[in-house]
């Protein structure tokens, strides 16, 4: 039952494999053309992705910046009539009303979420997995659904409309985003800084103070900018809740003016002035948005490079 | 020195009060804002029964209240979300990861990341005022001629509706599914595209073949991240759809989503139409969730998983 080497069957892996060389080589040129016409076309795809974004900037500029003008950005609005058309007026009132409303949002939310943004980094339990698990989905509710909630609490006991109902709209709708980005800012902080603080003899809150937050102070300040543009911006839980105002109100207990409700409102109008006046609003909004966006960037990019 | 640390520990405890406090508050509001749409729906609930989910009719007022016809918009205008931002999504992703050059990759990142920033009236805008007169004149005349005016291209060219809702939202679910995955096909080992190349595979055997389905997980997570989007879009879908409740009897027909129908008819809503309305925002809560906490796992998973 002696084998020997040389009257061993041809072996079958390697005449597949020679077979698939052969393939190989004989496709090669084939393959390699129909790769470079793939690759271009991801190529392509990507400038159709950006497309949609150069047409809303041309259209905002191109039907939006004639409107643009001093008195336009600080007055109040008049309201066209039959004997007065074109009459405009400014959009004073409603940039202050979303200057208000998205500030004061902020101001509730900021404290929240990095208290929670804290919590979830610093502690791991069921309790702890589950609010991720909230907060995560959370981040992905449609926002009219946070309109539902502050019409239920605040318009209907209030009897009216009022910026207060926004405010806490736009807060309860920021609080997930920003503890989500504080979260990952404070995982990100390296063990050993915080260890070195614990081995000096600090408590964990003076840890938390003295380390913590500085170290991951540019994540959590790009995600408070980031979802402050994006809260200036939310227009569907405004319209349910915050009625509207002509006039300068600081007051948030009554109706207010927002930029982006305006811009809806006069989209859709009946007067050409005000449908041709939507685009400056909508050019104003987008400005402000752009301005707190630019800024996160500029702040974390300044503050890391300070760092190193 | 073991009294010390149990000294310094036990004047710890309002820190961790403190965090525990904050996270128990916000639960409770979670839990508040769900009741307030449970409450406010209840009514309608009690009244109506299923026949809100099945119902054919939708009319603001006296009623009927039947959401189906809301729900198949709702559904389908994200549908033609996806069909179109997927692809051109995925494909920007591999470009941006594989094909951009370095130099400009974090400026073209960050174009497609300003997409995101725009806010969703100004796309409205955009949609009502800038696509409308291109659908009508060019892009609805040019379908229509392919099946002859025939399903789904009949009716009539009117600009808005359901198609223009749809390229609406896929403009806008776009940087969303190119972020994640790109973050996802990111974390695919480069030993695998490796060891694809030098088996003498092209570069787009490797993407195709080896980086898409290893990667799969996550991008059915960032598919669903962006539905989830398109499926609670309310305003830029409000402006563009023409707010008619109706079953489609073509893309080129309006309609009205769930997340529309609350914008539009909540303003001048009373009593049992508020009601409804609320309703619509419970099946909207129970839709959007359920499909965000599948995303959430799936992206959560692909990215633990590979990395």
């Amino acid at each position: 039952m002696s084998m020997t080497d040389l009257d061993l069957p041809p072996d079958p892996i390697l005449e597949r494999r020679q077979e698939i060389q052969k393939r190989a080589a004989q496709t090669i040129g084939r393959r390699t053309v129909a790769s470079r016409a793939f690759l271009l076309v991801l190529l392509l795809a990507f400038v159709v992705a950006l497309i949609p974004l150069g047409s809303v900037i041309f259209a905002l500029l191109q039907k939006g910046a004639s409107s643009i003008s001093w008195p336009f950005l600080s007055k109040l609005p008049s309201q066209p009539s039959l004997i007065a058309q074109n009459a405009i007026g400014g959009i004073g009132n409603a940039i202050e009303g979303t200057l208000i409303i998205a500030g004061l949002a902020l101001l509730i939310a900021v404290p929240l979420a990095m208290l929670i943004g804290l919590y979830l980094s610093e502690t791991s339990s069921h309790v702890a997995n589950f609010l991720r698990a909230i907060v995560e989905i959370m981040t992905g509710l449609p926002s009219i659904l946070l309109g539902v909630f502050a019409y239920e609490y605040l318009v209907v006991p209030m009897g009216g409309a009022s910026g207060l109902a926004g405010i806490v709209a736009l807060a309860v709708l920021m609080v997930p985003v920003i503890a989500k980005a504080s979260e990952l800012a404070f995982r990100g902080v390296p063990t050993s800084l915080r260890e070195a603080g614990l081995a000096l003899g600090a408590r964990s809150s003076k840890v938390t103070r003295g380390v913590i937050i500085p170290a991951a102070l540019p994540g959590v300040i790009t995600g408070v900018l980031l979802s402050l543009a994006r809260a200036m911006g939310e227009t569907a839980p405004l319209l349910l809740v915050i009625g509207t105002s002509i006039s300068w109100n600081w007051n948030p207990l009554h109706g207010m003016s927002a930029l982006s409700l305006l811009t809806y409102d006069y989209s859709g109008s009946q007067y050409p002035s005000q449908r041709a006046a939507a685009w400056g609003v909508a050019l104003t909004l987008v400005a402000l948005v752009m301005i707190f966006i630019f800024s996160s960037r500029l702040i974390s990019a300044h503050m890391r490079r300070e760092r190193h | 020195m073991a009294e010390r640390i149990r000294l310094s520990a036990t004047s710890d405890r309002p820190y961790k009060f403190l965090l525990r406090g904050a996270a128990l508050f916000f639960g409770a509001v979670i839990i508040l804002f769900v009741w307030s749409v449970l409450h406010t729906a209840w009514p309608a609930i009690r009244a109506f029964g299923f026949h809100l989910v099945t119902g054919k009719t939708w009319a603001a007022g006296n009623g009927p209240f039947g959401a189906l016809p809301l729900i198949v918009d709702t559904l389908l205008t994200t549908l033609i979300a996806l069909v179109i931002a997927v692809p051109i999504g995925l494909a920007s992703a591999l470009a941006l990861l594989y094909l951009i050059p370095q130099r400009i990759r974090n400026t073209a990142s960050s174009l497609i990341e300003l997409l995101a920033a725009v806010p969703s009236v100004v796309y409205g805008l955009w949609g009502l005022w800038f696509l409308i007169p291109w659908f009508t004149k060019t892009l609805e005349p040019f379908l229509a001629g392919i099946t002859g005016g025939g399903w789904p291209f009949n009716g009539a060219h009117e600009g808005f509706g359901v198609l223009l809702a749809g390229v609406v939202l896929a403009v806008m679910i776009l940087p969303t599914i190119v972020a994640i995955s790109r973050d996802v096909i990111s974390v695919v080992p480069s030993e695998l595209i490796e060891g694809g190349l030098s088996l003498g595979a092209t570069r787009s055997q490797v993407y195709t073949r080896v980086v898409l389905p290893s990667a799969r997980t996550g991008i059915f997570g960032a598919i669903a991240l962006g539905a989830g989007r398109a499926l609670g879009e309310t305003i830029a879908v409000a402006m563009v759809i023409g707010s008619n409740p109706q079953l489609p009897h073509s893309l080129f027909s309006s309609g009205a989503t769930l997340a529309s129908t609350i914008a539009t008819e909540f303003g001048e809503a009373t009593g049992s139409t508020t009601s409804a309305l609320a309703a619509l925002a419970l099946m909207l809560m129970i839709i959007t969730a359920s499909v965000n906490a599948g995303a959430r796992v799936l992206t959560n998973r692909a990215l633990k998983g590979n990395s």
